[in-house]
């Protein structure tokens, strides 16, 4: 369309806090792809081919801004050899944790990355996508290293480790750090423009800050300078506000924000130092009618557009199959509709 | 709040099993164990629940809270038996992360009540077979994502067909998330944390523990 800009120059824009032609929309859709190829779920994400063509399909059908090279959660867990279970109607989930017994921690080793099958389909994926993609962004993720024990042990385990354990918990870490590092940087070098870090458990929802300064901020803080291109930390709706700052200190670009929080309050601490990613509810987006979409969207846009520095988002990083065709697309419109800087609509 | 309660709530907040101990063995009557217990363990969980909520506890400090003041609970009074009244069931459907289904156990445990553990990774079809066996007053379902949390619509399903089921209290991340949630998948109740899921079953079973 004459007048509009590239995905790409728009995002570059509002993470350099300034205004683009218009907000912009990462619609983080993953098994929408499956759908877009009838195939089912788990037939869709055994192939990277799969997944490039999902996302090329998905991007041009939305009109969004991104490609999101995210194929579900537990994917990393599962190359370290734990099983994941499938469903056909929603994302797969990891199933008993790999690691039962925590003392295996001392001799743990991460897979490599060059001879993992599952992160393979990723990275054919990725570079599918740089090949065939048209100028918008290619969203790499990773799970933080103090995330991802979420699925290495059940988060019970994991809670019991961090505050009984600090020799394993220390140990995990380190093993955790290097597997992120490795991950990270081969899909950068796949073609992913950026990196983002899933880190629900640093979030406050969680943690206290407290225990974040001690956990979650120092691992951020030796990992994100090691991944050689910009990050975003995405909190999966986990609230961060109260350890924003520290957030904005690890140099990372981009916060994603939980539906939870207060979009305004979150913006005018953001201000200028760090772009905020987020905060539909994916949850109740199932739901909603075309008028609750364009209302939430609206509503979002007020909140936090005006100045740059701000992507519309789900607050979650993973819009939920059952969301209907319909209301990404009442979203998506209602994104060009009101999101076309200056944004002079607000009563603010 | 009581100031025993007060003093467990912030011995649970700060971690420290000693302190949590002392209160709860200081605010013991022999006569009538578990009345005295839950006067102190129930608003102090309660109050550290809707800190959660409004932000200032951590899901963590939650966690290790229900914990402590189950283990307290186990210290002070072992010989005080749970309450047999009502059959409790509890169960994670269709997931395997199970550390909703713990903080509601321990808050459950720790306000006195004998809970049936179902595990967790159920599907439809076998948690309502143990269900039917076991006949429970009250089903608690967790659940971590929205497709298991839609499928407890099948759920209450299967469960009808006897003729008599239990009321499901449901929880997890789905249901805060979409408040209406509960009720179109045919749930009696929701419950935001450990702290409502225990009143909750207070509630339908008549009050008292």
């Amino acid at each position: 369309m004459i007048g509009e800009s590239a995905p790409l120059e728009r995002v570059l824009t509002t993470l350099g806090h300034s205004e683009p032609d218009r907000v912009p929309l990462f619609l983080l859709v993953t098994m929408h792809g499956a759908k877009e190829l009838g195939l089912g779920i788990e037939e869709y994400f055994a192939s990277g081919a799969n997944v490039a063509e999902g996302q090329l399909r998905l991007q041009r059908r939305f009109g969004h801004d991104c490609y999101y090279a995210f194929f579900y959660a537990p994917l990393e867990v599962e190359a370290w050899g734990a099983e994941v279970v499938f469903r056909d109607d929603g994302p797969p989930t990891s199933g008993e944790p790999l690691l039962l017994d925590r003392e295996r921690i001392t001799s743990l080793q991460p897979p490599r990355v060059a001879e993992s099958p599952q992160l393979g389909r990723v990275l054919t994926a990725i570079a599918a996508l740089k090949e065939r993609g048209e100028n918008a962004p290619i969203i790499g993720v990773v799970m933080s290293p103090f995330s991802l024990p979420v699925m290495q042990l059940g988060f019970e385990a994991y809670l019991d480790l961090i505050f009984e354990r600090p020799d394993l918990f220390a140990r995990l870490m380190a093993v955790n750090e290097e597997f992120c590092v490795e991950w990270a940087n081969a899909q950068l070098a796949a073609g992913a423009t950026a990196i983002c870090y899933f880190d629900p458990v640093s979030s406050t929802t969680v943690v206290t800050p407290e225990q974040y300064a001690q956990t979650g901020l120092p691992v951020a803080q030796r990992t994100l300078p090691r991944i050689q291109g910009p990050t975003a930390t995405h909190f999966a709706s986990g609230q961060c506000a109260r350890i924003l700052d520290e957030v904005v200190g690890t140099g990372t670009a981009v916060a994603g924000v939980s539906a939870a929080e207060d979009l305004a309050q979150l913006k005018a601490a953001a201000r200028g130092r760090i772009t905020l990613l987020g905060n539909l509810n994916g949850i109740a987006m199932r739901t909603w009618s075309a008028a609750e979409a364009e209302a939430q969207v609206k509503a979002a846009i007020a909140a936090a557009a005006p100045g740059g520095g701000f992507i519309l988002a789900d607050n979650h990083g993973e819009i939920p199959f059952q969301v209907p065709d319909e209301v990404l697309l009442a979203i998506a419109e209602a994104v060009r509709t009101w999101g076309r800087y200056p944004i002079d609509w607000t009563d603010g | 709040m009581d100031q025993p309660a007060e003093e467990f709530r912030q011995a649970l907040l700060a971690m420290d099993r000693v302190a949590a101990l002392a209160v709860l063995g200081g605010a013991l009557r022999p006569d009538d164990p578990f009345t005295s217990l839950e006067e102190v363990v129930v608003p102090a969980l309660e109050s550290i629940g809707d800190e959660w909520e409004n932000g200032p506890v951590s899901l963590a400090q939650l966690y290790m809270a229900g914990r402590i003041a189950e283990e307290a609970v186990r210290q002070v009074a072992p010989e005080t038996g749970p309450y047999t009244g009502s059959r409790i069931g509890i169960a994670v459907l269709e997931d395997h992360h199970a550390l909703g289904k713990r903080l509601v156990l321990s808050a459950l445990r720790a306000a006195g009540y004998g809970v049936q553990d179902y595990g967790h990774g159920l599907s439809v079809s076998r948690l309502a077979q143990r269900v039917h066996e076991d006949r429970p007053d009250v089903l608690l379902v967790s659940t971590l994502m929205l497709p298991s949390a839609l499928s407890v619509r099948r759920l209450v399903a299967e469960l009808e067909l006897p003729g008599s089921r239990p009321t499901v209290i449901v929880g997890g991340a789905p249901f805060r998330m979409d408040p209406g949630l509960w009720h179109e998948v045919g749930a009696d109740a929701t419950g935001r944390n450990s702290a409502e899921a225990v009143a909750l079953v207070q509630q339908f079973t008549g009050g008292a523990s």
